[in-house]
């Protein structure tokens, strides 16, 4: 079977990766790079929980080939503490005891990260509408909004 | 097993080469928001994926002889993103906007939208309200033709084998110029609309209407352009009583059907009310556009 | 033999605070591992074939072409697993029948619903296992079939089960029937009650399936021996159970299945039954390969439980001085192609909220061409109580009185006797009556169009078998070994809170881990909201066990009296005013010397927890109504909940608000939508509509704390009375915005809109 050779930036780091062109960026991650961080929640791009940037969009990965990603920059869960260091969001939720099952978490947290990169000072209604793309059936959104609200106010220094 | 093969063409003629002589089926890759669910779920099988966001005319936003021209393959995000063209057409962008998630419309196109041909697509009705124009080039060389005229039914176009859509053109606007686009969706996200309304209309100076286009979503086989309902605003001050009229004139003009997402019957309640809405929303946005 | 420990009041250092979930840092960075997470050398992929009828007879099956194609290397059908004869056993709320279970799992003689499965492969990648799902050949005769409860009631309605009687009525029925099973809860005489009432109200109600929408999809990955061992990791609610299914559906022995649960992704009941691991074990068996099963999204909607759809008939009676004189309510319950819908509990708990002297329900359990129903939170609670709330709300209004007001009147106390058997000890429902209305929300002024309901809602908890063991490791700190499932409530944490209070050592001392099947003793599933009460008393009793044999040990080393050596702050000191006084020794002290002194010290626990507290809730919703479209919308919402204790307030809060908006997504626009041809038109999350973040406004939530006097820290269990309210109170809410009582869930805009119009005199 015919495969492509891709080559990408994943957190950082050069990879190389072969996938069929079907194989979606989500496959690629889970199966071939071993990066389970980014879930599978519905394969239709409706609940957001493989959420990833590529050159700094915020895409579903079930939604982008594998081959798709020939020379991009991929950022992933995975990549989002640097060391021992929680970026602020993760603290927050942590903080905030906005996780319960947790399986929407690298999605959610990924499109808050990318919601605060554009606008540091989102209103509740703003961080709803941005995360409507994240379902999460435990937590009633409640402690999440709240969570990335704070996250907001710490990383602008309020 | 048969395999499917990947192609990044770099110019529009390549593209039209590999769509036009391919024996199987080709399909073309723009945000792939519509096209890989097709494809998991087994409802198509490709044998070749044409991707065109390498093509430089596909994803660029240019201004050229008094219009927007926008790349097929430019995403919703990007548009969104586009502060000139969001604030000369406010209500492309409201369409544009409830195209799914930030995530799909980081990924969706305006030409995917389009050429997917759903009769519910957000962005088209906005478009056709607006007047678009869309570029199309294929075998036999290049063609424009009126957006609405793009999608004849669900999922089918007026394509010809081998033509792509590569552009959608929107004039500049002038003052006393507004449009918007409104929807009806039981969540407030997430969503496919139940009906969707695009209005877009034109004041003079003192107040009265004189240009307008409607269209309607979801309504029929596909996104219709409602001349009937914009005659109903044109030449009054789009008062109560035309609003009125033009709502009653998008009822009339609907002919839905009773499908998972709502009934026949709640689809033409709503036609006129989003219509109407739609219609109060691109009034006020004329108004303070002078 | 059962285990209760009495409640005790004392001051409390880490119960009642917040600190950090073990769990969390995992979570936040990826690194927990789920079910599709999981994997091994070599393994394969298994996928399912499934019926495309709702109904059929199956004919023949041949799999001869699937098994040619290079790559396939195992595939099952109904020949691979033994018949199984009718035999009962508990999962989670309902009780399954293996006779059943073994046909839900591979249809035998006829597939009952869309999406049945049929076959399974093993291919040794996913598109080939997909490709020879296409070259197996299933030639079926179509029956009709019936969707709807109260069509599959009808005498001449298509007949799933030829054998089936129902049960519970006398003499036995000449005829079989869709009604699998007639049940009734009787106290007093509702005859003679209603003759006492000056207003009875009649209401007939109907609610549509809905889906417990975990974001994870089932998975597993099996690895079966040739030396007849499996291994089995998957995310489920109960380990222990899934293994004795897998055992029985296999015919293996329980000792030779060891079970892991992966981190779980949202269960909420669904995740009590089995679907694809014995599947993943046969497959294994066969291929002599691990095999990983994971559903898509399509196939968790098509295939495995939602909750019961319902007709519920309500009958209340009260004088015109607000007392409930008598209360009835006829609940019919769609269990799907099996046996076995929650109309049990359902039956239960629909007037208990109420201390009432006459009640009559009668229950029906009726199987229909839909998926076997799973439990779902509070199992079919919020479906009888969306009836028996909408009516008492109507009754209150009817007789002049404040809905809080007619409640209290009418309210369950200590000493009520229920009409399902149980005479209640101290409750907490009054006090969250009174907390709801000297809540802040309960008076604020409603704009136009806007309307406020309230309704309450009430749960068992149950306790169940449980296990657990506490190592006190070389350095003093402590690993909790849990059999129950966290799932995803936090109550790992919770139950090292408790173990740090009774150890009187710091929170991040002691480690909590959830064991798999070797590990432990048998564990129940993590169902009822018995996780923190159940688990939460076996990690006491183990602590205590720890604390005994810990003092012995010091007794022994500083050669004291037992009685002279007490367990205080996390050291072992002499008794006060005890003439043998000594050198207090720390845990970490007396963990450095364990070894040489008698062997490493650990607490044990292998209980039936028993005592269980009932739960309270009261919610407040306001609503705001479009008039031309029908959407509602959701202002505000409070949550007041009696939860006996919260040891980590902040995670009960999670559970009140994540219950509520499930509540929310029930009583607006969640739904299965079935074609005429019997196929589900919504299997996504597109369609199947649960809500996203816009919909929703903060939830807030009021904690009542109304110890369980038969726990140490006087936990009730909180996760499932805070979806039973949310249905009712909307509708209330809508009732007062509108002046129309909807009856019929959901509230979706198309029939609001429609009843809005009808009222208006439009239609």
């Amino acid at each position: 079977m015919a495969r492509h050779q891709v080559t990408a930036t994943v957190n950082g780091d050069a990879v190389e990766f072969l996938c069929e062109t079907g194989e979606t960026l989500l496959e690629v991650l889970r199966d071939e790079l071993n990066l389970t961080g980014t879930k599978e929640g519905c394969g239709t791009g409706d609940c957001g929980a493989c959420s990833v940037t590529v050159d700094g969009r915020l895409v579903c990965s079930c939604l982008v080939l594998g081959v798709e990603a020939e020379g991009r920059s991929i950022e992933t869960i995975e990549g989002m503490a640097v060391g021992a260091d929680l970026h602020v969001l993760q603290r927050k939720f942590l903080e905030h005891d906005a996780l319960q099952c947790g399986i929407c978490m690298s999605g959610i947290l990924i499109a808050s990260r990318s919601l605060l990169e554009r606008n540091p000072d989102p209103t509740e209604s703003e961080v709803r509408f941005w995360l409507a793309g994240n379902l999460c059936r435990c937590t009633g959104y409640h402690k999440i909004v709240e969570a990335v609200l704070d996250a907001a106010r710490e990383m602008r220094g309020a | 097993m048969s395999e499917m093969r990947y192609e990044a063409p770099t110019t529009l003629a390549a593209a039209v080469v590999l769509l036009s002589e391919t024996m199987g089926s080709a399909r073309v890759l723009a945000g792939g928001t519509d096209l890989l669910i097709q494809m998991r779920a087994g409802r198509i099988s490709p044998e070749l994926l044409i991707d065109i966001k390498g093509i430089p005319e596909m994803t660029s936003i240019l201004v050229e002889n008094g219009c927007y021209r926008v790349g097929a393959a430019v995403t919703g995000m990007q548009l969104i993103e586009h502060e000139a063209f969001a604030k000369e057409w406010p209500g492309v962008i409201d369409g544009v906007k409830l195209i799914g998630s930030i995530q799909v419309k980081g990924r969706a196109t305006l030409g995917g939208n389009l050429c997917n041909a759903s009769p519910a697509a957000d962005s088209v009705p906005a478009l056709i309200a607006a007047g678009a124009v869309v570029s199309i080039i294929g075998p036999a060389g290049g063609r424009e033709v009126a957006v609405e005229t793009i999608a004849t039914g669900p999922g089918r176009t007026s394509l010809a084998r081998g033509e792509i859509v590569t552009s959608i053109l929107l004039p500049r606007r002038t003052p006393y110029c507004g449009d918007a686009y409104l929807r009806f969706t039981p969540r407030t996200e997430m969503d496919i609309a139940v009906v969707g309304a695009g209005v877009s209309l034109t004041l003079d100076e003192q107040g009265f209407c004189r240009q307008a286009r409607v269209a309607l979503g979801a309504v029929a086989e596909r996104a219709l352009l409602v001349p009937e309902a914009a005659a109903a605003l044109i030449g009054t001050r789009v008062d109560a009583a035309a609003l009125e009229r033009l709502a009653a004139a998008a009822r009339a003009a609907s002919r839905p059907i009773d499908d998972k997402r709502a009934t026949r019957e709640f689809r033409l309640k709503i036609a006129g009310v989003m219509a109407h809405r739609a219609a109060e929303i691109a009034l006020e946005r004329a108004r303070r556009r002078n | 033999m059962s285990t209760m420990i009495k409640y005790e009041e004392k001051e409390l250092k880490v119960v009642g605070t917040r600190p950090r979930r073990p769990d969390g840092v995992d979570k936040v960075t990826g690194r927990a591992r789920y079910g599709a997470d999981y994997k091994l050398p070599g393994q394969l992929i298994g996928k399912v074939l499934r019926s495309p009828h709702a109904h059929a007879r199956i004919k023949s099956i041949d799999t001869s072409e699937a098994e040619a194609l290079p790559g396939v290397k195992a595939v099952v059908t109904r020949d691979d697993f033994p018949d199984l004869a009718v035999e009962y056993a508990a999962a989670g709320e309902l009780t399954i029948n293996f006779h059943d279970v073994t046909r839900n799992m591979m249809a035998r003689e006829k597939v009952l619903y869309d999406g049945h499965p049929v076959a399974a492969v093993a291919a040794t990648c996913e598109s080939i296992a997909r490709a020879a799902l296409k070259l197996i050949k299933v030639e079926y005769e179509v029956l009709p079939h019936v969707i709807d409860v109260v069509a599959a009631m009808q005498p001449d309605a298509p007949l799933l089960h030829e054998e089936q009687y129902t049960e519970g009525v006398k003499p036995r029925p000449e005829k079989p029937s869709n009604i699998a099973k007639r049940l009734e809860f009787k106290l007093g005489d509702v005859e003679a009650g209603f003759l006492l009432a000056d207003v009875i109200i009649e209401r007939e109600f109907n609610t549509k399936p809905v889906h417990q929408g975990y974001i994870e999809p089932q998975a597993c990955l099996a690895s079966y021996t040739e030396d007849g061992q499996a291994e089995l990791w998957t995310s489920t609610q109960g380990h222990f159970v899934f293994r004795a299914q897998c055992a029985k559906l296999l015919q293996m022995d329980i000792s030779k299945i060891r079970v892991t649960p992966t981190e779980i992704g949202g269960g909420f009941g669904g995740k009590n039954n089995i679907y694809n691991e014995p599947l993943a074990i046969a497959l294994s068996r066969k291929s002599h390969r691990p095999v990983k099963m994971v559903m898509t999204r399509e196939e968790v909607f098509r295939a495995t439980g939602p909750t019961s759809g319902g007709n519920v008939k309500v009958k209340l009676g009260a004088t015109k001085d607000g007392k409930i004189t008598a209360a009835q309510a006829e609940l019919s319950f769609q269990a799907g192609a099996y046996p076995g819908s929650s109309v049990s509990p359902a039956s239960m708990c629909a007037f208990t909220r109420y201390d009432l002297q006459n009640v009559l329900v009668v229950g029906f359990d009726v199987t229909c061409n839909r998926p076997k129903v799973a439990a779902y939170r509070a199992p079919g609670a919020p479906i009888a109580v969306f009836g028996v709330e909408s009516v008492i709300d109507e009754m209150a209004k009817k007789l002049g009185l404040d809905p809080i007001a007619f409640r209290l009147k009418n309210a369950a106390r200590a000493g009520t006797q229920t009409y399902y058997g149980v005479k209640f000890g101290p409750i907490g429902y009054v006090e969250t009556l009174e907390a709801a209305r000297a809540h802040p929300h309960y008076s604020v002024p409603l704009g136009p169009n806007q309307g406020r309901g309230i309704a309450t809602g009430f749960w068992f908890n149950i306790g169940n078998e449980t296990s657990a063991t506490l190592n006190i490791n070389e350095d003093g700190t402590v690993t909790l070994m849990l059999g129950t499932i966290d799932v995803a409530g936090g109550s790992r944490a919770a139950m090292a809170m408790m173990v740090a209070e009774e150890l009187g050592i710091a929170f991040d001392r002691v480690r909590p881990h959830i064991g798999d099947t070797s590990s432990l003793g048998f564990n129940f599933i993590t169902a009822g909201s018995r996780g923190t009460f159940s688990s939460g008393m076996a990690s006491v009793v183990a602590a205590r066990e720890a604390i005994a044999k810990l003092r012995a040990r010091v007794a022994r080393i500083r050669e004291v009296p037992l009685e002279a050596v007490v367990w205080q702050d996390g050291q072992a000191r002499p008794a006060e005013a005890s003439p043998h006084q000594f050198v207090p020794m720390s845990l970490a002290d007396i963990a450095k010397v364990a070894g040489k002194t008698g062997g490493t010290i650990a607490g044990h626990a292998e209980i039936n927890a028993q005592g269980a507290g009932p739960g309270f809730g009261t919610h407040i919703v306001d609503v705001e109504v479009d008039r031309q479209t029908g959407a509602i919308k959701i202002l505000r919402y409070t949550v007041v909940q009696d939860v006996g204790r919260a040891i980590h307030p902040a995670y009960v809060e999670g559970q009140l608000q994540g219950g509520a908006v499930q509540g929310i997504g029930w009583a607006l626009n969640e739904e299965y939508v079935y074609g005429a041809d019997g196929i589900l038109a919504n299997p996504g999350f597109l369609d199947y509509r649960i809500p996203v973040a816009s919909d929703l406004p903060f939830i807030d939530t009021v904690i009542v704390e109304v110890p369980n006097p038969n726990h140490p820290y006087g936990v009730r269990g909180c996760g499932e009375v805070p979806i039973i309210a949310p249905l009712a109170a909307i509708a209330n809410a809508v009732e007062n915005a509108t002046g129309i009582r909807f009856c019929e869930l959901p509230m979706s805009p198309p029939r609001v809109l429609h009843a809005m119009d009808k009222a208006a005199g439009k239609e």
